[in-house]
């Protein structure tokens, strides 16, 4: 499992994918009647917000496992999808900025989608910022999942903030809203970034799992003064 | 059961009532981005001098572009039937038209109109290629701008 090559096999697929879709967004895809190329950002916005929040739902499940099971396997993936998660949600919103300004006429207003968006990011972002602060790995998996779990009530605020209230942007879109010759660059870019979320989440969970065997192993012991052995690594 | 399944629970009821809190207490309704005509006038003398935003759809041939293209005067009308004119100051976004939504923060002017100093469209969900469903309705426009699906249907006057 740990050699794996379907990661790579997930992000060459990705990649194949986003090359696919944006060259058909950008230059086969007509442009919209009254937004014009602007709207071509949509290829990338849409798919970016789709994906982020299911990186985050990831997140979520990781963090209730890691509580449930007690396994460091899950802190590893937690970890990998918050990463991949924060980084998503931080594209999207500049992405969102870079659309905003030509069509809404600002680069951001605090109306109920973009803030709940940004609290989002703010507090994922913490909980990296978090576990950073913490030495004890048994400490960090407990205190980052609850944290996670939290964070989370943050992620269904995002997607009903344009029902639940009246906002700056607008109300998701539909297949029938969207005209059909646009469907199809948004679809294969929308695997391509999941592909590419799947790729980078599994190997960043590699790369986890390798900082915690470090963290965990017995110190060596030519090098380390006689200790206690490590007693966190067992839970009670 | 171990501290890490009642962290899980625990954790779980703090994110569930936070959410409901949000979505069936009081923080939902007092949550307001906008107003639409309606309330504005519904507030009265108390909407002139403070700072408000005003959300709806650009009234069909209200448009009169002033001296100079930095100075646009239009009307502005939500579903229940209200009607604001403004008057703003500024270069309109370029997608600024007829029918369109917008967002205007300003204040209400003694006068009976509304001060504008910052004017956003707000666009709705539908995204079309030249000739495909051009054809604007101005009842789904508002809705779909304003995000007022889900809401219960104002009284018909």
């Amino acid at each position: 499992m740990a050699t794996s090559k379907t990661p790579y096999a997930c992000i060459g697929l990705a990649v194949t994918l986003l090359v696919w879709g944006s060259v058909w967004g950008l230059f086969y895809a007509p442009a919209e009647t009254y937004m014009g190329d602007v709207q071509r950002i949509m290829y990338a916005h849409v798919p970016t917000a789709w994906n982020a929040m299911l990186a985050l739902s990831f997140a979520f499940l990781c963090a209730l496992m890691s509580l449930w099971r007690s396994e460091m396997a899950w802190d590893n993936r937690l970890e990998a999808a918050l990463e991949v998660g924060v980084v998503l949600s931080a594209l999207l919103c500049m992405q969102g900025a870079i659309w905003a300004k030509p069509t809404w006429g600002v680069w951001w207003d605090w109306d109920p989608r973009l803030t709940t968006t940004a609290v989002m990011v703010f507090a994922f972002g913490a909980i990296l910022a978090l576990r950073q602060f913490v030495e004890d790995p048994v400490k960090r998996a407990t205190w980052s999942a609850v944290a996670t779990v939290i964070a989370f009530a943050d992620v269904p605020i995002v997607y009903f903030s344009v029902r639940w209230w009246n906002s700056l942007h607008q109300l998701q879109s539909s297949p029938e809203t969207v005209s059909k010759a646009f469907h199809w660059p948004l679809r294969i870019n929308a695997f391509g970034i999941l592909f590419l979320m799947i790729g980078l989440i599994s190997l960043r969970t590699r790369v986890a799992a390798l900082r915690r065997e470090e963290e965990l192993a017995p110190p060596l012991p030519e090098t380390a003064p006689r200790r206690a052995p490590i007693a966190e690594g067992a839970r009670s | 059961m171990s501290r890490g399944r009642w962290a899980a629970i625990g954790a779980l009821v703090a994110a569930g009532a936070a959410l409901l809190a949000i979505t069936a207490g009081g923080i939902g309704q007092n949550l307001v981005y906008y107003w639409g005509p309606t309330e504005l006038h519904a507030a009265g003398p108390k909407a002139v001098g403070a700072s408000i935003r005003l959300g709806g759809l650009v009234a069909p041939g209200s448009i009169k572009k002033g001296e100079g293209a930095s100075h646009v005067e239009f009307d502005v009308i939500d579903r229940p039937g209200g009607r604001v004119h403004v008057k703003c100051t500024g270069v309109p976004p370029q997608m600024f038209r007829e029918q369109i939504g917008v967002v205007v923060e300003g204040t209400m002017d003694k006068a009976g109109y509304f001060d504008g100093r910052r004017l956003m469209v707000s666009h709705s969900n539908e995204y079309r290629v030249p000739g495909d469903g051009e054809a604007v309705d101005v009842q789904k426009a508002m809705r779909s701008t304003q995000g007022l699906d889900e809401r219960p249907k104002p009284k018909e006057p």
